[in-house]
C-alpha cells in the first residue's frame, strides 16, 4: 500500500468515525455579491480612495491624454521592462527622453539578474476591485510573465475604467482561475518589527497606477 | 409571577447577601418567591474542569430538585451558572448516555434566566426603583457578554437607579481572570488579567467595582482586598435591592 | 499542574516535538508572566492589532454573513474532504505538478529532502509555512546538507535568533527593536555597520540580504492558504513580497500542505480573501495574493511538488466535535484577542501552534498521553472568556472545544495510575454536590473559615488553595448559608415543597 493509499483510507474512516448532525450540505451565501454603489465613477473613486490610502501613486486620464500620462509617470525612470503585448502605440510614450525599453521576450527572456537592473516595469492588467483597492494580473500579452512585475522596483500599471468593479466576488468572477495570478493591493509592506508598518521590503516599491477614462 | 432562585453553591456558601438581595428585590417588585431548599450546584465547575462523567449526578441533583419544585421561571445571579445551565447541561447529559435527562435539562433550561435578563426580558422592567448613592463601575462578566449575550441590559438596569454614580469601566469586555479552576490551574496568567483589571477598576475612581457573577467579583474583590485599595465589589442584585429605605450591602 | 503528593509535575516524559513543549503550561506561563519586555511588546502589539481588526470589521455589514458561510464550507470540506483531495490531486497533474502524499512529518521532510537533493541544490529559500514548521522540515533539511534560508522578515529574525516563533503571524513579536537589531549585526554579514535600530532600516537590511538569495534561488519551498479542488490552484496570502519572489523566480517549488487547507471551488474564495485579511492584519486586503496552478510554461517555476500532509489531521477528523479545529484558516485572530496569550506569549503553548487555536488544535494533532503529558495542560490554558469564538472567522467554538478536551485529558487518565489529587478532589466534590445533605454538612465546615480570618478576609490557605491566596483575599465565610436564612425568614410552602 502507498501512503497515498494509507492516508485515504485513514482519511475516509476518520470522517465517518467523525461524522455529525453538524456536517452541513447547503452552504449560505448571504454576503453581498454585488457593490452598493450605482454610479460608476463612484466606484472608480472608491478605488483611487483605497490606493491612496496605500500609498500608491494615482494618476488620472483618458485615452487620448495616456501617452503623456505615461511619459510623465516614467520621468523619474531611466530603464524599464514591458511585455510584449504591451499596446504597440504605447511605445513611443515609453522611448522618450532617451529612455532604454527592453521588451521581455523579444528577442530575450531577461534574467532575473537582469530585471534586477533595470528602473520600472509597465504593465496593464486583468481586474481591479475598488473596495479593497486590489489589481489583479493574470500573467496576459499586457502585462507578462509574473517575474517581470516584481523584481523591477517601480510598477507602473496601466488601468481601464471598465476593468474596475467594486467587490471581490465581483472581482474574482472576471479571472481565469489556471492563469498565474497577482493580486496586488498597494506596495509590500511588513509590521514585523515591534509593529511599526514598513513599506516597501521585496515587492516593487513604487505602485503607480494610471487609470484611463473609457 | 412565582419565583424559583437558583441561589448557586458559591453564594448559597460564601456570599449569601447576593441571594438575600436577589429575593428581596423580586418580592419588592410583587412576586413570590421560592427557593427548593434541595438545590446545590448546576455542575459548572465539574464540566468546566473536564469531570464530564462526575457533573452528571451533580447535573441530575439540580434537575431533579427543581422539577420538582413549583415555579413560573426560575432566576440565579451568575451569568456563568445560566450559561452552564443553558448550554452545558443537556450536553453533559447526553454524553452520560442519558437524553431523557438531557430533554428534561433543557426544558428546565428554557425558564430559567440571568438576573439582568429576568427584569428586562421577562418582567420587562428597567426601572426598579433602587437606590444606592454611591461611586460604582459595571464589569460584564464573560459568560454574560459572549454566552448569554445579554447586551448592555444590566447597564440599563444601572442607568435607572438613583443617586448612583455610574463610571463606565476602561477595558471592560476584558476577562477579570477568574476563569473558575482556572484561577487555580494558572495562578500566575489569572492574577496578571486581574492586575489589569484592577486597575482599570481604579482609574475610574469608584466607591465600587459590581457585575453579575459572584465568582468573579470574589476574584476582582479578593485582589482590590489584599492590595489595601479602599475599593470594595458589590454583586448587580445587591444594587437593585437596595432602596432609601434598605440598603442590600 | 501538581500532583497532591507534593511531587510537582512539570517535565513532560513524552518526545519534545514542534507540537509539544519541554514544561507544562502554567510552569512556562510563570516565567512569561513575568518577563517584562515579553509582556510591553505583547501588549501593545496586540491591542493594536485588535484596533485595526475591528475597524475594517465595523466596515462590512455583511461580515456574519460571511462567517456563516467560511464556516459552513469549512464543515463541508472535512465531510467531502477525501473526494476533494482526489480532486485536487488529479487537477493539479493535469496542469504538470507532482503530487505526493505524507503520513507525518518524517515522511514529509524524506519527500522535500528527496526533491531537493535531486535538483542538485544544497540551499532553498522558504516563505513561511506553519506546516514546515510543525514538521521541523528546516531543521531536518540542516542535518542533510540543505540551508532553507526563511525570507519572511520575522521568521528571518527568529531564524538568525536561533529562536522559535511565538505568534503565527507576527512571529517576531516578542523581541523588540533594538534587539533585532542585535541579532541582524551578529549573523547577517552584509549587514550595514551603522544600522540603526529604526524598522524602515532592519527592513531594508533584510530586503538587501535576502535580494541575492531570491534572484540566484533554484528550489523555493512554501506552504499555502487555500487549496481550490475544482482547479488545482494553490495560493499565498503575504504582505512583503517574499512570497512572490519565492513562487516565481526559482525553477523549483515545493509546496507542503495540511489536508486541511482545501476549498471546494474557486468562487469560494470570494469568502475566505474577505475573512482572511481583515482578521489576520486588520487591512481590506493584503498587499500581494499570488495563485497559481501547476506549472505553467515561460512562467514561474517548471518543476511543482505538492506535498498533502496527515501528521495527526485525521485524529482530529476522527472526532465530530475536535475536527471543527481542523477550519481554521491559520488568521491568528484568536491570539490577538486571547487575555492569556496576551500575557503567556506564544512559547509557552510549547507548539508552532500557540494560542487559542493551539490550545484545541495541538492537543489533537498529538493526542493526550495522560496527565504527565505536557499537552495535556494546554486545553487549561483558558479562562474559558469566549473573545476567541467572537473573533473567529469562521466561528470555530473554542471555548466548548476546550471544554471537551478537557474531558479527554482526564478520560486519559482513567483507568491508569493513581489518581491525581485533582481527580480525588473533583469526585469527592461531585459526591458532596449531587445531594443537599452531603452539601450542608459540608458547608458547616467552613466555620472554620472564620477563625483563620482577620477584619473579615482570609489571607492564606493551605495548599492547594495558597494557589488563590497566593495572590487573592478570600472572605470570611458568612454565619448563615442563604438557604439557612431563607427557611427562617420564609414559610415552607416557599422552599417549593409543595405543589398548591
Amino acid at each position: 500500500m502507498t501512503s497515498r493509499d494509507t492516508m485515504l483510507a485513514g482519511i475516509r474512516a476518520a470522517v465517518a468515525k467523525g461524522a455529525g448532525p453538524g456536517d452541513t450540505t447547503v452552504v449560505p451565501r448571504d454576503y453581498a455579491h454585488t457593490g452598493v454603489l450605482t454610479d460608476h465613477a463612484e466606484v472608480i473613486e472608491l478605488l483611487v480612495d483605497r490606493l491612496l490610502d496605500y500609498k500608491a501613486i494615482v494618476t488620472r486620464t483618458d485615452r487620448a491624454g495616456l501617452p503623456a500620462a505615461l511619459d510623465t509617470a516614467l520621468a523619474p525612470v531611466r530603464s524599464l521592462v514591458v511585455p510584449a503585448g504591451l499596446p504597440a502605440d504605447l511605445h513611443a510614450s515609453l522611448h522618450g527622453r532617451d529612455r532604454v525599453v527592453v521588451i521581455d521576450g523579444a528577442p530575450d527572456v531577461l534574467t532575473a539578474y537582469q530585471l534586477d537592473q533595470l528602473d520600472a516595469v509597465v504593465t496593464g492588467a486583468q481586474v481591479a476591485i475598488a473596495l479593497t483597492g486590489t489589481i489583479v494580473l493574470d500573467a496576459g500579452p499586457d502585462q507578462g510573465r509574473r517575474a517581470l512585475s516584481l523584481v523591477p522596483d517601480r510598477h507602473l500599471i496601466i488601468l481601464h475604467a471598465r476593468q474596475v468593479v467594486e467587490t471581490v466576488p465581483e472581482g474574482l468572477a472576471r479571472l481565469t482561475p489556471t492563469a498565474p495570478l497577482t493580486m496586488i493591493s498597494g506596495p509590500s509592506a511588513t509590521s514585523d518589527i515591534e509593529l511599526s508598518r514598513v513599506e516597501g521590503v521585496h515587492g516593487p516599491r513604487t505602485l503607480h497606477v494610471i487609470i484611463v477614462a473609457d | 409571577m412565582r419565583i424559583a432562585v437558583v441561589a448557586t453553591c458559591l453564594a448559597d456558601s460564601l456570599f449569601p447577601e447576593v441571594v438575600k438581595a436577589t429575593v428581596g428585590l423580586l418580592e419588592r417588585l410583587g412576586h413570590t418567591v421560592v427557593f427548593p431548599q434541595a438545590q446545590v450546584c448546576c455542575g459548572q465547575m465539574h464540566v468546566n474542569t473536564g469531570y464530564l462523567k462526575e457533573a452528571l449526578p451533580v447535573v441530575r441533583h439540580h434537575v431533579d430538585t427543581f422539577e420538582a419544585a413549583d415555579f413560573d421561571v426560575a432566576v440565579a445571579p451568575s451569568g456563568s451558572c445560566v450559561g452552564s445551565i443553558r448550554h452545558q447541561q443537556g450536553m453533559v447529559a447526553r454524553r452520560g448516555g442519558d437524553d431523557a435527562l438531557a430533554e428534561r435539562a433543557e426544558a428546565l433550561a428554557s425558564r430559567t434566566y440571568e438576573l439582568s435578563e429576568l427584569l428586562v426580558d421577562v418582567l420587562g422592567v428597567t426601572d426598579v426603583g433602587a437606590y444606592f448613592p454611591h461611586r460604582v463601575t459595571y464589569h460584564p462578566t464573560c459568560h454574560s457578554l459572549r454566552m448569554l449575550r445579554v447586551g448592555d441590559k444590566p447597564l440599563q438596569l444601572l442607568r435607572e437607579v438613583r443617586g448612583m454614580d455610574l463610571v463606565e469601566l476602561p477595558d471592560a469586555d476584558q476577562c477579570c481572570g477568574f476563569g473558575g479552576t482556572f484561577a487555580l490551574k494558572n495562578p500566575d496568567v489569572s492574577t496578571a488579567m486581574l492586575a489589569d483589571k484592577m486597575s482599570n477598576v481604579l482609574s475610574t475612581k469608584a466607591e465600587m467595582c459590581s457585575a453579575g457573577d459572584a465568582s468573579c467579583l470574589m476574584h476582582i474583590g479578593g485582589g482590590l482586598s489584599r492590595l489595601k485599595t479602599g475599593v470594595r465589589t458589590v454583586h448587580l442584585a445587591q444594587i437593585l435591592a437596595s432602596t432609601t429605605e434598605r440598603a442590600f450591602v | 499542574m501538581s500532583t497532591f503528593l507534593g511531587v510537582p509535575m512539570r517535565r513532560s516524559r513524552d518526545a519534545e516535538s514542534p507540537i509539544r513543549g519541554t514544561e507544562t503550561f502554567p510552569h512556562a506561563a510563570k516565567r512569561a508572566v513575568n518577563d517584562t519586555q515579553l509582556r510591553r511588546n505583547l501588549g501593545r502589539a496586540t491591542a493594536t492589532i485588535r484596533g485595526k481588526r475591528q475597524a475594517v470589521v465595523d466596515e462590512m455589514p455583511d461580515w456574519e454573513a460571511l462567517r456563516d458561510s467560511g464556516s459552513a464550507i469549512k464543515a463541508q470540506v472535512m465531510a467531502d474532504l477525501p473526494a476533494l483531495l482526489e480532486q485536487l490531486e488529479a487537477n493539479v497533474i493535469a496542469r504538470g505538478g507532482v503530487v505526493h502524499w505524507a503520513v507525518d512529518a518524517a515522511e514529509a521532510n524524506r519527500i522535500v529532502t528527496q526533491i531537493v537533493t535531486a535538483t542538485g541544490a544544497d540551499e532553498v529559500v522558504k516563505v513561511k509555512s506553519m506546516a514546515t514548521q510543525e514538521i521541523g522540515l528546516n531543521e531536518y533539511l540542516e542535518e542533510h546538507g540543505i540551508a532553507a534560508v526563511e525570507t519572511d522578515l520575522a521568521e528571518l529574525i527568529v531564524q538568525l535568533g536561533h529562536d522559535k516563533p511565538s505568534h503565527i503571524l507576527v512571529p517576531a513579536i516578542h523581541r523588540g527593536r533594538a534587539e533585532v537589531r542585535e541579532i541582524f549585526l551578529r549573523e547577517m554579514a552584509d549587514a550595514p555597520e551603522d544600522l540603526t535600530d529604526e524598522p524602515r532600516m532592519l527592513a531594508m537590511a533584510a530586503r538587501t540580504h535576502l535580494r541575492r538569495k531570491f534572484l540566484s534561488a533554484k528550489v523555493a519551498i512554501s506552504g499555502t492558504n487555500f487549496a481550490i479542488a475544482d482547479t488545482g490552484t494553490l495560493s499565498v496570502v503575504e504582505s512583503e513580497g517574499n512570497g512572490r519572489m519565492c513562487l516565481t523566480l526559482p525553477e523549483t517549488l515545493i509546496t507542503v500542505m495540511g489536508i486541511e487547507k482545501i476549498l471546494p471551488t474557486f468562487t469560494d474564495l470570494e469568502v475566505f480573501l474577505q475573512l482572511l485579511p481583515r482578521s489576520s492584519t486588520g487591512e481590506r486586503m493584503n498587499p500581494y495574493t499570488s495563485l497559481w496552478t501547476g506549472v505553467t510554461p515561460g512562467d514561474g517555476p517548471q518543476e511543482f511538488h505538492l506535498i498533502l500532509l496527515d501528521n495527526g489531521r485525521t485524529n482530529a477528523l476522527a472526532d465530530e466535535i475536535g475536527r471543527a479545529a481542523l477550519h481554521c484558516i491559520r488568521c491568528s485572530a484568536c491570539l490577538n484577542v486571547c487575555p492569556v496569550y496576551e500575557r503567556a506569549g506564544g512559547h509557552a503553548y510549547g507548539s508552532v501552534y500557540p494560542g487559542p487555536i493551539g490550545a484545541v488544535l495541538t492537543p489533537q494533532l498529538t493526542g493526550i498521553h495522560g496527565h504527565h503529558d505536557v499537552n495535556s495542560t494546554l486545553p487549561y490554558a483558558s479562562s474559558l472568556c469566549g473573545a476567541c469564538f467572537d473573533a473567529c472567522p469562521v466561528k470555530i467554538d473554542i471555548p466548548s472545544l476546550l471544554v471537551e478536551l478537557r474531558g479527554r485529558a482526564v478520560d486519559s487518565d482513567r483507568g491508569h495510575g493513581l489518581p491525581t489529587g485533582w481527580d480525588g478532589a473533583m469526585k469527592a466534590a461531585a459526591w458532596v454536590m449531587s445531594d443537599e445533605k452531603r452539601f450542608t454538612n459540608a458547608q458547616k465546615g467552613l466555620a472554620a473559615g472564620r477563625l483563620i480570618a482577620r477584619k473579615g478576609q482570609i489571607t492564606t490557605l493551605p495548599f492547594p488553595l495558597s494557589a488563590w491566596t497566593g495572590s487573592r483575599n478570600i472572605p470570611a465565610p458568612p454565619t448563615q448559608t442563604s438557604r439557612q436564612w431563607f427557611a427562617e425568614t420564609h414559610s415552607a410552602t416557599d422552599a417549593g415543597k409543595d405543589r398548591s
